[in-house]
This record gives structure tokens, sequence and C-alpha cells, in this order.
């Protein structure tokens, strides 16, 4: 592209006339830069700020209800809202607010789902980096690329109309949607980028540490294992963070494969409902302005916290690699 | 070179000009023009089937009037309503006086009720379950929060091939028949949590074709071969009766519930002549066409 | 022994015992491997045979009828092509641009660290939250009310950070010595970028792009309350059936089109279902292979 550059073709002048506005307009252009490259900062504080709003006449009992005017309204008790694992958010008595079983339903399929998917994602890290050569390493990254081009309501009905009968076949539980569906379909849904950030992970550790590992008479398992895990562990605890991150973030699938029931989980076989799922399935319902409403923005903001702490922690980590290179 | 200047004019003339319609879309909002004659229906799961049924039919015969359907749940459609961003709201329980009050505050004029159609709540359980009839001290007792029965022996029932656990199949908590079966059922009691919450109508069909340990509620309109309807007693020693049109009319299925349309203040015209079509001859054909039951 | 001495260069004990362990650490990560790819085959080719009876030409290109028992996907796929498209008008030269801004403009500190953790941050947000902040910044505080736009909008703040990211990457896969070459010239930083980076990187970037948000246009959970709508009428043929929606109008999309049939609908045939899953899934690899095949003809082309 570069040889096309120096002609000069017929239409000098126009050119010459579009370059000078465009020479001239290039303040304006480089201010625009700066705004865009602040403005992944931005939509952070603004996805915040916006959710965060929402569900604030929750916690303060202060609702504007427009013109300036605000009202008091029914305050939700946060010690309730942490501890109770009763969600019985629209009664004809009294409402309860308890997302202890919505935390727990989210973290047992997060687990499930990195129970299967951690080894699995290592495993296959492992091959791709260490044994796979040329052409088979290319096509195995593709296909497991392609693990995550499957959109995630897609997971949803395969769950549902797939697997569902294949649990209650083979285990002979009444119902098939339960942690142990959405924890293979989270965990298939997960490993893609755990294989990815893995498998830069061990391919940033230099080549002599493993040439002195083989030098030192280590065989290939005893190189990986007391070698490269060791050097590459950061990036790959990182890389298991990033996929527990898409494990609590994920939401059509688990909606469609947990059987969306308020259980204290006791079980892999026990239905559950995740914080992502209630918010989806009862959003829609909720008249704005209402406790119910409120408390769902109040369960994203929780969300936002939890994928803020967990991201934040899965970088700090990998800045910590590249420090360590540095040095 | 060339290429590359007019691929970034583009970019900027087609950014600048999304801008301008982002600003025009406000105000056509704002004078909430109903111009092209559409009509946003939006509202309960349970007559969603049913709405949509209705716009088929009628936008054949009305070409120049196009009707768009969603579905949610009737809260949706009430707040849709309410926020202005549906013209109708299909409703399977009444407005809550909350909403009413809202309503009136944001629009202005207070919301009309139109009662366009009936529909018997059945207990489904699958095929292959030999129970026949339920009380509702029974249903009570089954799905009501510190109710007595959650095994299927103790209704005196083996399910072939299933367990004994009774799987119990609700709607998520903000849906119209959710609300409806906790009046009429449960007289006002919360549910036991533990109940498999699914988010539509048919859903809940579905899932009891799949389960043979299954109970579950939805509207009669939903069911299949595969799935049977219970017949409902109000006491042990009345008689059982069937969720049929013949006996929702006549007022012997306890529990069956008013199908509701809602509009904001009285209609435009395009939209009371579409809801005149409802109420009318061919509008009810279509009601027990899709397994609901007729007003009149 | 004596077999050792009569050969130095045999393999001894040790080195023996090394290459079976070898031999199944490989085939054990292997196995792993293809325990991963497996399913997903076999998830396709299921998804497909099932579909099969539906899938035609007519199955693309008609809208659906009585209550989705008839007809085929048309509306739910315009429909995702114009979130596509509106969302990539958006959010492509913003991220474009910001990458740019990280790449060439950002020096190494503070903010450059904070705004990469931004980035990082922003991508890992989970979709229903971009749902609820579209809802509350979109539908309700810029008054779009759930239309078209306010769901691409939500979709391009979601795909703002893989933006970024790719078009980070494919900057800085433009040697150093370009530009500075061109700064030589007497260019200012602006004109460096114009005329030498980004011509050089731009196919690369689009690439990226176009990959990126065709992934989140498979999201239902961000356009579940900014937009998508279970049905309406659209025109069967001409102008109106290639551009059903307005910007202000609510879409049918595919994702969503396919969580009510397979949930919330009566008597969808089994083939339209599967049918819908497929017309994604080929979709996504169709894009992810034309994505794939352009970057190794880029490679080829490339002449440093």
């Amino acid at each position: 592209m570069s040889e096309t550059t120096p002609t000069v073709d017929s239409d000098f002048s126009l050119r010459r006339g579009i370059q000078k506005v465009v020479d001239f307009m290039e303040p304006a252009i480089v201010g625009l830069i700066y705004l865009c490259g602040w403005s992944a900062i931005i939509f952070v504080m603004a996805i915040f700020f916006f959710v965060f709003k929402e569900s604030l006449p929750a916690i303060t009992g202060i609702e504007e209800i427009g013109g300036g005017v605000d009202a008091e309204v029914e305050k939700l008790d946060l010690v309730e809202f942490t501890t109770s694992p009763k969600w019985i958010p629209e009664s004809a008595k009294k409402p309860t607010f308890g997302i202890l079983a919505l935390m727990l339903g989210t973290l047992s399929v997060t687990v499930l789902s990195m129970v299967i998917a951690v080894p699995l994602g290592l495993g296959a890290a492992v091959y791709v980096s260490e044994f796979a050569k040329g052409k088979s390493r290319e096509i195995l990254k593709v296909l497991i690329e392609l693990l995550a081009a499957i959109p995630s309501v897609v997971w949803g009905f395969i769950g549902l109309v797939v697997m569902n009968p294949m649990i209650v076949d083979v285990t002979g539980e009444p119902v098939g949607l339960n942690i142990l569906n959405a924890g293979i379909v989270l965990a298939l849904m997960s490993v893609p980028i755990i294989v990815s950030v893995s498998e830069d992970a061990l391919r940033a550790v230099p080549d002599s540490f493993r040439e002195a590992g083989i030098a030192l008479g280590a065989n290939r398992w005893e190189m990986v294992y007391k070698v490269l895990f060791p050097a590459a562990k950061n990036g790959l605890l990182a890389a298991v963070l990033l996929g527990i991150g898409r494990g609590i973030g994920e939401t059509m699938a688990v909606l469609m494969c947990t059987g969306h029931s308020v259980n204290m989980p006791t079980s892999i076989f026990d239905p559950v409902r995740t914080l992502t799922a209630t918010i989806a399935a009862e959003l829609g319902e909720a008249v704005r302005g209402d406790m119910h409403y409120h408390t769902l923005f109040l369960i994203g903001v929780v969300l936002f916290v939890f994928a803020f702490v967990i991201n934040l922690t899965a970088d700090l980590i990998v800045k910590g690699i590249k420090v360590q290179e540095n040095e | 070179m060339m290429k590359l200047k007019v691929t970034l004019s583009l970019a900027l003339t087609l950014t600048a000009s999304l801008l301008l319609t982002g600003c025009g879309s406000k105000d056509d909002t704002s004078t909430g023009g109903n111009e092209n004659q559409t009509i946003q229906v939006e509202g309960s799961d349970t007559m969603v089937n049913l709405a949509a049924a209705w716009s088929e039919k009628y936008q054949e015969d009305h070409p120049d009037v196009t009707i768009e359907v969603s579905g949610g749940g009737s809260g949706v459609g009430i707040s849709s309503l309410i926020q202005g961003l549906a013209d109708m709201a299909n409703a399977s329980r009444q407005m809550k006086d909350k909403e009413k009050a809202r309503a009136e505050s944001e629009l202005g004029v207070a919301p009309v009720k139109y009662v366009v159609g009936q529909d018997a709540l059945a207990v489904y359980v699958h095929k292959d379950n030999p129970l026949e009839e339920i009380t509702l001290a029974q249903l009570d007792a089954i799905y009501a929060d510190g109710g007595t029965i959650s095994k299927w022996s103790e209704v005196d029932i083996e399910i072939p091939g299933g367990s004994d656990e009774i799987v119990r199949i609700s709607r998520q908590n903000n849906s119209g028949t959710y609300a409806y079966f906790r009046e009429a059922v449960l007289n006002d009691n919360d549910f036991k949590l533990g109940s498999i919450d699914l988010s539509g109508s048919s859903d809940v069909v579905a899932m009891v074709e799949k389960t043979a340990s299954a109970i579950g509620y939805s509207g009669m309109g939903y069911a299949t071969d595969n799935v049977k309807m219970l017949k409902v007693k109000t006491a042990d020693d009345e008689a059982a009766v069937a969720p049929t049109a013949e006996n929702v009319i006549n007022g012997s299925y306890p529990i069956a519930r008013p199908l509701m349309i809602y509009t904001a203040g009285e209609p435009n015209t395009t939209l009371q002549t579409y809801l005149d079509w409802i109420m009318g001859e061919e509008g009810q054909a279509i009601v027990s066409e899709m397994g609901y039951v007729p007003v009149k | 022994m004596s077999s050792e001495l009569n050969n130095p260069f045999a393999s001894t004990e040790q080195e023996h015992r090394g290459k079976k362990v070898e031999l199944l650490v490989k085939s054990c990560t292997l196995a792993m491997t293809w325990l991963l790819i497996i399913p997903v085959l076999a998830i396709i080719i299921f998804l497909v045979y099932k579909a099969w009876p539906a899938l035609s030409i007519e199955f693309l290109l008609d809208n659906p009828e009585k209550k989705m028992t008839a007809g085929g996907i048309w509306g739910p796929l315009i429909g995702t092509f114009f979130l596509v498209l509106v969302s990539l008008i958006i959010a492509a030269p913003t991220g474009i641009l910001a990458g740019v801004y990280l790449n060439e403009f950002a020096r190494d500190n503070w903010v450059t660290r904070f705004i990469n953790l931004a980035v990082v941050n922003l991508a890992g947000v989970p979709s229903i939250v971009h749902g609820l902040f579209g809802l509350g910044a979109f539908v309700y505080f810029l008054g779009m009310d759930r239309c078209l736009l306010a769901a691409s909008c939500t979709v391009a703040v979601m795909t703002l950070p893989v933006i970024i990211t790719s078009t980070k990457e494919a900057l800085a896969s433009v040697p150093m010595s370009f530009r500075v070459a061109c700064w030589n010239m007497g260019a200012t930083k602006w004109q460096t970028i114009r005329t030498i980076v980004l011509p050089n990187s731009i196919s690369g970037i689009l690439t990226g792009v176009i990959l990126q948000v065709a992934r989140a246009a498979g999201e239902t959970a961000p356009i579940l309350f900014t937009g998508a709508m279970i049905s309406s009428r659209i025109a069967d043929s001409g102008w109106d059936a290639m551009v059903p929606y307005g910007l202000e109008d609510r879409f049918m999309a595919l994702s969503y089109h396919l969580y009510i049939i397979s949930t919330q609908w009566q008597n969808v045939p089994e083939s339209f279902k599967f049918g819908t899953a497929a017309v994604m899934i080929g979709l996504v690899i169709a894009v992810n292979s034309l994505s794939i095949g352009f970057r190794i003809y880029l490679r080829a082309r490339k002449k440093w």
C-alpha cells in the first residue's frame, strides 16, 4: 500500500485543497482522538452511574417523582437483602428481597463450570502451546474459538432441548434443568477464554526455561509441571479469573438451563437461580419506580462490582507478569 | 489514499446523520404521534398468542394499520402503557392501585379497562400421571409456603417411571398468572420457594410434558396432547369440574379469570376501531379458536 | 548393562521413561482438547440435522407467519443485520480512534494505565448489566424509548472494548520504522497516522471490528429491555422488506426470536427452533471464516 502514496495524480489541486482542510482540522481531530481515548473510562463510569442511579431509591428511601419533588418511599432492608435466602419480591402480604439463594445459585453454577473448564482448558492450552505444531495448532485454535462464537441463547437452547432429557435419562433425576446442566454449558462457554489466555501465558515463558528444564534431565511432563506452570502461574490464574467473570456474567444460557428456581443448593442436581437470570426474567415485568424494580438494579450493581473486582484482580496479576518480564 | 478519505468522510457523514436522526426520533416521541397508524401492543404472556392472532387477522383486512405485538407479561404491558411506550396493554390481572396512581400522575388520564375474554387456569400434569382431579386445598398444600404436600404418595398417587417428589412448576413472580393463582388458590399466601419458575405460559406446559412427576398451572389454551388437565374441586364433597369453555361461562370452574386490555384514557379512532373489532364477532371467534373463552 | 557399553548412544532408563511420559502427557492433553472440540462439532451437526427439514432459501427470506408456526425468519434476520450495522456505525469510529489514541498518543503514565484498566473492565461487565445501563441511560434518560437506536447504542458500548483492543493490536503491527521515516519527512503526528499508520492497518482493524460486532449481535440480554420485540408485520417484498425498521422502531432480532420461540411460543415446529439456532451459528461461522481468510490473505500480502 505504501508504494501508492507519493504518486502525483490528475486531481492534484483538488487533493491539495482537501489536504489543506484536513490539515487545518488537525487540532480538532487530535482532540476527538483524545476524547475517544477516554471513552472507555467515561462509559465504565456511566454504566455504574446509571445502574446505581436507578437502584438508589431502594437505598435512600427518597424518590424523585418529577418536577423536582421528592417522595419518601420504602427503604430496602440491606441486611435482609444480603442474608435472607427468600426472594419473594411480589407478595400479597410482605415482599422479601433476599438474594442469598441467588448468590449461591450463581456461585454453585460458576464453581462447577470452573471445576470442569479449568483442567480441560489448561490441558488444551498445554497441548496447543507445547505439542501441537504448524497447521494442526492453527486448526485446533480455530475450533476452540468456534466455541466462543456460539451465541449464549443457542447454548441455552441446547441446554433446554438437548441436555435436559439427556440428564434425566442418565441420572434418573426428575428434572434435567439444574446446576449440572448449567455448569456443563457454562464450562464450554468459558473454555475459549481460559485456553487463549493460558496459552498466551505459556508462550510468554522464554524458551530458555524449557531448554534448561530439558537439559537438567526433566521429561516433558516434569518440564510442564515444574517449570512452565510455576513460570506462567500468574497468567494461568488470570485465565481462571476471567473464566469466572464470564460465568458470573452469563445470562441467557443460565436462565434457560438452571431451572430458575429459588433454592439453597445442596447437590448438583438441584435447580437453582442466578443473579443475572433473575434480572432478565423479572425486570421486564417490574413496575418502574417500584421497590422490585429498584432492587433488580441493585442486583445489577452487585454484579457490576463482582465483575469489576474480578477483572481488576486479573488485570493486576497480568500486569505483575509484565513487570517481572521487564526486570 | 483517496479511498481512505472517502471511507473516513463516509463514516463521518453517517455518524452525523445518525446523531441527527437520533435527535429527530426524540422529537417524534414527544409528540407521541400515531399518524402512521401503528398500534403498539404489549403485555401478558397468557394473551400474547391471542394478541398475535388478532393482529395477524386484523392486519390482513386493514392494510393501513400496523400492529406491533410484544409479550413480557402483564406488568411489562402496564408499565409500558404508563410510560407511553405502548398503546394497549394486555393484562391477565387487574391493575394495582399503585399502577393506577402512577398512570394518572404520568399520563394525566385514568387508564380504561376492557374485558376481552376469559381464561381458565388449568392445572397440568404429565399424561401418564394417574391423577384425574385435585382439590383447591391440595393445590394450596402443594404450592403454598408452609404447605404439607411435597410427595405424590401423599395424594395417593404413584408416578409410573417417575420420582415420588412433586416437581412444582410455577411462573415468574410478576406474571399475571402467578398473581391470579396466588389470589385464587393460595388465598394470598406466598408460594413455597424452590419451584421451577418459568417465564412463559407455553414453557410450563412444555416442561410438564417432559417431566413425569411435575405439576404446573397455565392457561387452558396452552394444552397439548402430551399433558393432562386436572378437574378441580372446591371441596372434597363437591363435584370435580373440568376446565372447559362451558364451565367457565356458567361459573362452575373455580379458577378462571378475565383477560383485559388497558388503554391510556379514551382510545383514539384507530385504537377504538381495533377494540370494537376485537369485541365483535370476528375477534371473539378468534378467542375461542385460541382455546380461551369469549365474553359473550 | 552390556548393551549400554556396546552402544553409548542408546537411550538410558530415564530417557526411556521420559519418552513414555511425554507420550502419555501428549495424548492426555490431546484428549482434553478433543473433549472440548467434539461437543461443539456434535452440537453443530445435531442442530443442522434437526434443522434440515426447515432449512431453505424460503426459510431465510420469508417472514414468520401464523404465530411463528409457518414462514421463515426474514424479519428477525434483517433486524439483527440492522442491529449490527447501526452498532458498527456508532462503535467503530469511537473504538478505532480510542485504539489510535492508546497506541499512538498515550504515554506510559497513570492516565493510560487507568484507560487500559477501564477497557478491561468494560469488557468484563456482564451483558445483562449492559442491558440495565441501556435501559437507564438510552431508553429513559435520553428518552429514546425502546427502539433500534437504543439497542444499537447498548450493543455499541458493549463492543467498544473489544474494538479498542483489536485496533490496538492491528496498529501495533505497523513497524515503528514506518512512523519514524514519516516524522523525519516533517509530517505531524496526525499526518503520519492518516497517511502511513491507518492505511497500513485499516483492513486488519476492520476485520477485527466486524467480527466483534457480529459476535455481540448474538447476545440477547442487552437488547431484551432496550428494543427487541416479538412480532410485527413486515412487508414481504420491496423496499419495506429490505428496510423494515427505522431507528425509532422496535425490531425483531434472531437471538430474541430464538429465546421466544423456544420458551414462550406454542406449537412452533421443532425444525424452526433448530433452524433459527443453526442459522445463528452459521452466520457467526461465516463471519469468522471470512475474517480468518482475510487475515491469512493480509499476512501473505504483508511486505515487512
